[in-house]
Parts: C-alpha cells; structure tokens; sequence
C-alpha cells in the first residue's frame, strides 16, 4: 500500500525494467529512467536483470520461480528503492517475493527487496512528489489502471494524479474502469474465449468514451488492449487508437521535442538527445515545473 | 483443448442474450453492494471482525463441533455426522424411512445441492421440493443452481413466465413477477402443509448454545423448518461459530455483502424441537453436519481460509469470469472464484481442477470478500499443487497431476535462461534481431489480437547506451 511520504527523497533508486518492457516496450522504460533523473534521482539500471519471476509463479511453478528471483534480489542490495514501470512486476515483488522465499536462507534478503519495492507512478507522486508542465496538444485520454496496481499495490489512483497536472490532457473515464482487461498472464493462453470476450468488452467501453489513446501502467494490459485495438482496426474497420505505457506519455508530454531515437544500427550512443544523458540535475529540471 | 469446461464455456459466451441478463443482474448486485457500504474504513474494520470470528472458529473446529453437539443434544436435537455426500444422503433416507415420509419439502440449501439429495432420494421414490421461489423454478426446468444465492439468475423474466405456462397449463400465462410469485405461492402453500419432513441449510450453528441460524428472504425457510413434524437441517462442518455474540457482526455484513440489503426479511433462530407447552414446531430437529472434503481442507494452513466462506456470494457477483460464462459453465455446485478454489479442493484436482486457470488472477473476488479469503492466492497455491512434485506435502488429492513434461521443461529452460543474465540477454539480443521472423499467427492470441512486436533494440541495449549507471 502506498503511503505518502513514506520515505524522504532519495538521490538514488535502482531501476527493475521488467522482460516485458525489455523486449517489446523498451521505449517505456527509457522514458521512465528520463523521467526519475529529470527529478534529480540517480537511476542504477543493473544489466544483470531479467525477469522477476511470476510468468513461472503464476504457473505453479515455484522453484522455477525462486531461481529467477533470486537471481534478482542480488542485483539490488544497497538500501535504496527499486522503483518497477509495472505494477504487475512491482506486486510481484513486494507481496509474493515474501511468500516465495518463506523459510529459504536468503528469506531475509527477499524481504529486504520487496520492502523497498516501487511502482512507478506511486515513487512519482509520492516520492518524487513531481511537478509536470504539459507541453502537448489537447488530447482526450483513457486510463486503464491494472488490477495489480490496484489491488495489490494500492497505487490506483495515482496515474490520474499525474495527468492531473497536465493542462491539455483531459480524462475520459470508461464504463467498468476497474475490472480486468482479461490478460491475466497464461489466462489468455490457456482460456483464450474468456480472455477475448474480457477484451472485446475493455476496448468497447474505451472507444466508447471518445478518448484517442489509452494509458496504463502495465503493458501486460497494453499489449493486451493495444493488440486488440490493431485486430480491430485491421480487420474489423475500427479506429485505429493509440495505447502508450504512462511513462512514455508522460516524457513525450513533458520533454522538449527532440529527434526519435534512431534505434536500428550501432549508431544509438551517438545520437542521444541532449535532455535524455547526462541525468538532469535539479536545477536543470526548473525549467520543466509547473 | 477440447474438454468439457471449455466446450460449456464456448457455448455460454455465444448466448449473448444471457449474457446481457447476467450483466445487468451482477451489475445491480455490485451497486447494491456499494451502497450499503458508503463508509470504506467502516466496510474494512467490519471485515476484519468478520474474518477475525471466522478464524477464530477454525482455529478450534474440532472443540467447538463437540460442544455444537454437546448443547444441540442438550436442547433435544439430533445430531448427525457424515463423512461423506452418500453418508448424509443416507442419514436423511434413514429418518424419513423411520417417519414412512414420501415427501420432503425444501428450503434452500447449498449442502443439499452437494448431496445431490434431490435426485437421491427421486431415485428411492421420495418426492424432494424445493421452495425457494428461484430454487423452484429451476427445479421446474430440471436444471441446478446457476449462483450460490440467485439459483435462477440466469433466468430471463419471460422464460419463467413461459416456463411456469408450460407446467402449470390451468394458470393463465402472465409475465407480472408478482402475479408469479403468488402462483407459486399458492403452489407451495399446499406442499408446506402436506410435507411430513422440511429441509433447510444453516448459516451459522452457534456452539455456545446449540442455536442453528438461518438467513432467508422468502419466509420459505421458516415454514420448511416450522411447519412440517420433522426438521433436518444440513450443513458443513465450518459453518459453526463460537458465541451468539459472533451473530451480529457476520448477520451485518452477509446480506449487505450478497443482495446488498441491510438485513434479510427473515432471521431464523432454531434451538431445538416443539416443546411441551408449545403449539407449534417441529416434533423432531436433526442436524447432519457433513465434512466432505472439510477436513483435509482444515489441514493446511494456507488452503483453511477456504474455510473461512459465509457463502454470501459477493466473489461470484464481482467475478468479470463468471459474468461471462455464467454459473453452470463451471459445471460444479458452487460456481465462481470460491467454487473454483473449493470444488478442485474437495473433489480434487483430476475433476476440477481445471478451473484453477479460468481466472486472470485480477483480485476482484478477494477485495469483496467478506471474511478476506485470499481467493486468487489460494488459486495460485492450487496451482502449484497441481504441478508439484512434493504431492505428498500438500493435502490436495491428485497434486502433481497436472504436470506435463514439455510444460515443466519449459519452465525449467525458460528459469535457467532468466537465471543466467549472459543467456538472457543474448536471447533477449538474438530475439529483437530476429523480430521480422515472428509470426503473426500466434494462435489463440491473434484470433482477436494482432501480435506483440519486439522492440529494435532492447531495453538493456539502450539504457547501456545511454550511459544509465548500471552497477
């Protein structure tokens, strides 16, 4: 559960950027590391991560599971936070890492890590306690908050808070706001009718609010949805509607406009926009405050 | 897969119009819930005493059964135990034997449906009526409860009006509900009076003194268990309560949480038979306490909170599965997220277990609980059961059963990979390098989506990069 002001701003955080994001959405957690330096916040992004464990978890597959969170909770000993773009992975971490680890040597090290554990959006608001201006176009938007970050996380609030501060960007609630999208990891393999109706029924009431694009802050649910926005448009004759992971919206919204990261080649090192390295210090960060 | 659960759940998801009904119905449900629940803070602490009286009760169920019995016979109730669904079946032949009763006349009971006493005892020749206006209904149509508390909820206002056309062709067809219900009002009238035995469930069976609780809307429950000269009362082992003192808080949130009313028409304290000078009642109460399952369930500590279910419902109300496939998709008695935690728990994994993956894991189901059973954790430790290879340290019948070899090596290749960064990011490398070779078909996936695309680059390429401190 988040709390506020529960802990004092540190100067720096590790950086857990989940398989998912990894493979597919590594834009997400670019943007989310940009977003906590801006802050001032030194992110430490170990290379040696890779999954938190709960495809396997979820499964049933605990020893399968454990060798891989532990594999992680290494990674992270300092006493800083970790802050997790996904409140599937975070939850992950904070609720079941305890669970998974009861009775096994390193139990202690497994608490230490959940305890320090993060969503995004919650170390934003209530950490960071962060001031954004919104440099966009007017845009209706739709939040899809996932059931672990609100549920397990407590964090449901929190992604509202944010565009809150954002003067173009106007929120468009849609019906059934807090049930399942139908994801649910394996679930959509393994009951894929159910899956399908759970999305079909998501993606209609979001189009029926108007809203151009989605947010959320899992991309489970977003490659879910999203997916099935492109099905839709594809084969169906629907609108085409955006869906981007919160971090992403929120950095392209906040940031100054910069040349896209050319992402094929070698060439990346060398065409690093100015405000994305080295990370911002405070001050440089004024210029961005509301 | 082409199992029987999926078939179902294929046929229910086409039914669209039943579908709408369900939404509508559990919608209302939710709201009504809601309301009675303005204040959250409150809503939590009475959780909390709830979950507090319930796990109490677990931590000394064998104590307090013995002093259930101990104070039932006190107050001249007789007292039954049955190990099994067959055993209670059996208990209940043998008494309405001894009485030469034909006849029995039901008041709603999920116990009951458990038993499958209804078509037991149509087998030996025993007229079994249920009178609970949604249970009578589908009693009519030959069909089983579709919701543990709205047995005919998947029943459309004119499918009863034609229904109740159909077999009762003297009554002029009518879809007015209350023109309905006096019908079957009027029906059942007659059957209370003739009945030589009622039947009625229990909601709570208080230890302290020998009291059996029963929560009802219809009065039906009062009249099945006052009316007729023998009362049998059934009801799992779990459903006992410490003190009377227990009742108030579970009364407060069981209606509030179900139907979202404050409190149900109808509270019934039965403590025991007619007494000398009284003029009316039963001659003889009986109480089956049936285990089934209970207490292997009781032996884990992790699978008790199961246990802990007051069978209010809310779970299956707020459940976006069951919304969609409907209560007899599941093809158990209890349907939802507590049937799919408790039906592969007392009949095992090789029967139910199955339902264990129809749930996305969203959580729904353990926010409303009443008592705070960790529904969807316990659907993961189901999980796990059903693929461990420990079978022997978990109390679940058929553990490790589910587990296929190519699954587990997969996981086992996929944790290894995920265990050894230099394998994963070369697999991670490998993959984005190869992302024009990934299909579009990926199967059940694409068959409403399109497929995932990596990305160019991954996220630890880039963020190395970048430069991004990576200790």
């Amino acid at each position: 559960m988040s709390e506020t002001t529960r802990t004092p701003k540190p100067d720096s955080v590790y950086f857990f950027g989940t398989c998912l994001i990894d493979l597919i959405y590594p834009k997400a957690g670019v943007s989310a590391v940009q977003l906590l330096q801006r802050e001032g916040v030194k992110v430490i992004y170990p290379q040696a991560q890779t999954c938190c464990g709960q495809p396997a978890w979820n499964s049933g597959y605990r020893d399968e599971a454990r060798k891989v969170a532990r594999a992680q909770i290494k990674l992270f000993s300092k006493p800083i936070p970790i802050v997790i773009p996904s409140g599937s992975c975070a939850g992950m971490m904070k609720t079941h890492y305890p669970e998974l680890f009861k009775g096994e040597p390193d139990e202690t090290e497994a608490l230490g890590v959940a305890n320090r554990v993060y969503e995004l959006t919650e170390f934003l608001v209530d950490v960071l306690n962060v001031q954004l201006q919104d440099l966009g176009e007017p845009v209706d938007v739709a939040v899809h908050t996932s059931c672990s970050a609100r549920r397990e996380m407590g964090v449901a609030d929190k992604i509202e808070q944010l565009l809150g501060q954002l003067s173009q960007v106007a929120v468009k609630e849609q019906a059934y706001k807090a049930e399942c999208c139908g994801f649910g990891g394996t679930f959509a393999v393994k009951e894929p009718e159910i899956s399908a109706a759970m999305v079909a029924d998501k993606t209609q009431h979001i189009r029926a609010t108007g809203a151009t694009q989605l947010v959320s802050q899992d991309c489970g649910c977003l490659m879910n949805i999203s997916g099935a926005f492109a099905y839709q448009a594809q084969h169906e004759g629907k609108p085409a509607l955006k869906a981007q992971h919160i971090a992403e919206f929120l950095w392209e919204r906040t940031s100054n406009p910069s040349p896209a990261l050319p992402l094929s080649g070698k060439g990346v090192a060398n065409s690093i926009p100015s405000n994305m390295s080295p990370p911002l210090t405070r001050g440089g960060r004024e210029g961005f405050s509301a | 897969m082409t199992t029987e659960f999926r078939i179902d759940v294929k046929k229910a998801l086409g039914k669209s119009e039943v579908r709408a009904h369900f939404r509508k119905a559990m919608d209302t449900l939710m709201i009504n819930r809601r309301n009675q629940f303005p204040d959250d803070a409150a809503l939590q602490a009475l959780r909390t005493q709830a979950q507090a009286i319930r796990a109490n009760v677990l931590s000394k169920l064998p104590e307090l059964l013995q002093q259930l019995e101990t104070n039932l016979t006190k107050n001249g109730v007789q007292v039954h135990w049955a190990e099994t669904t067959d055993e209670a079946n059996q208990i209940v032949l043998a008494i309405m034997q001894k009485h030469g009763a034909k006849s029995i006349i039901k008041g709603k009971s999920m116990v009951s449906e458990e038993m499958g006493l209804n078509h037991f005892l149509e087998e030996r020749g025993i007229e079994a009526l249920e009178s609970d206006l949604g249970e009578f209904i589908i009693q009519l149509d030959g069909e089983t409860p579709s919701h543990i508390i709205m047995p005919a909820i998947h029943k459309s206002k004119e499918q009863i009006s034609t229904l109740f056309h159909e077999k009762f062709p003297d009554i002029p067809y009518t879809d007015n509900v209350d023109e309905l219900t006096a019908s079957a009002r009027r029906i059942l009238r007659d059957k209370f009076y003739a009945a030589p035995v009622g039947l009625s469930g229990v909601n709570f069976a208080v230890a302290e003194t020998g009291t059996l609780c029963l929560v009802e809307n219809e009065g039906n429950g009062r009249m099945s268990t006052t009316i007729p000269p023998v009362h049998i009362a059934v009801t799992g082992i779990e459903k006992v309560v410490e003190k009377l003192s227990d009742i108030p808080p579970l009364l407060s949130i069981l209606p509030r949480s179900a139907t979202g009313q404050p409190i149900t028409t109808y509270f019934n304290m039965i403590s025991g038979p007619r007494k000398a000078d009284e003029k009316d009642g039963p001659t003889e109460v009986h109480l089956v306490l049936l285990d089934n399952g209970r207490s292997r369930i009781y032996s884990d500590s992790e699978l008790l909170a199961t246990l802990r279910c007051i069978r209010c419902g809310a779970c299956i109300n707020h459940c976006p599965v069951y919304v969609r496939i409907g209560g007899h998709s599941y093809g158990t008695v209890y349907p939802g997220p507590i049937g799919t935690i408790l039906e592969p728990q007392k009949s095992g994994l090789s029967v139910h277990g199955e339902l264990i993956q129809a749930s996305s894991l969203c959580g729904a189901c353990g926010e409303v609980c009443p008592v705070r059973i960790p529904i969807p954790n316990i659907i993961n430790r189901l999980r796990y059961d059903s693929v461990r290879k420990d079978s022997e340290n978990t109390p679940t019948q058929d553990a490790g059963t589910k587990r296929k070899p190519l699954e587990a090596a997969t996981w086992q290749a996929w944790s290894w990979a995920a265990s050894t960064p230099s394998v994963y990011n070369f697999g991670g490398k490998t993959a984005t390098q190869l992302r024009g070779l990934v299909p579009n078909n990926l199967g059940a996936w694409t068959s409403v989506r399109s497929a995932p695309k990596l990305a160019e680059q991954t996220l630890h390429q880039q963020l190395k990069a970048l430069g991004v401190d990576h200790e």
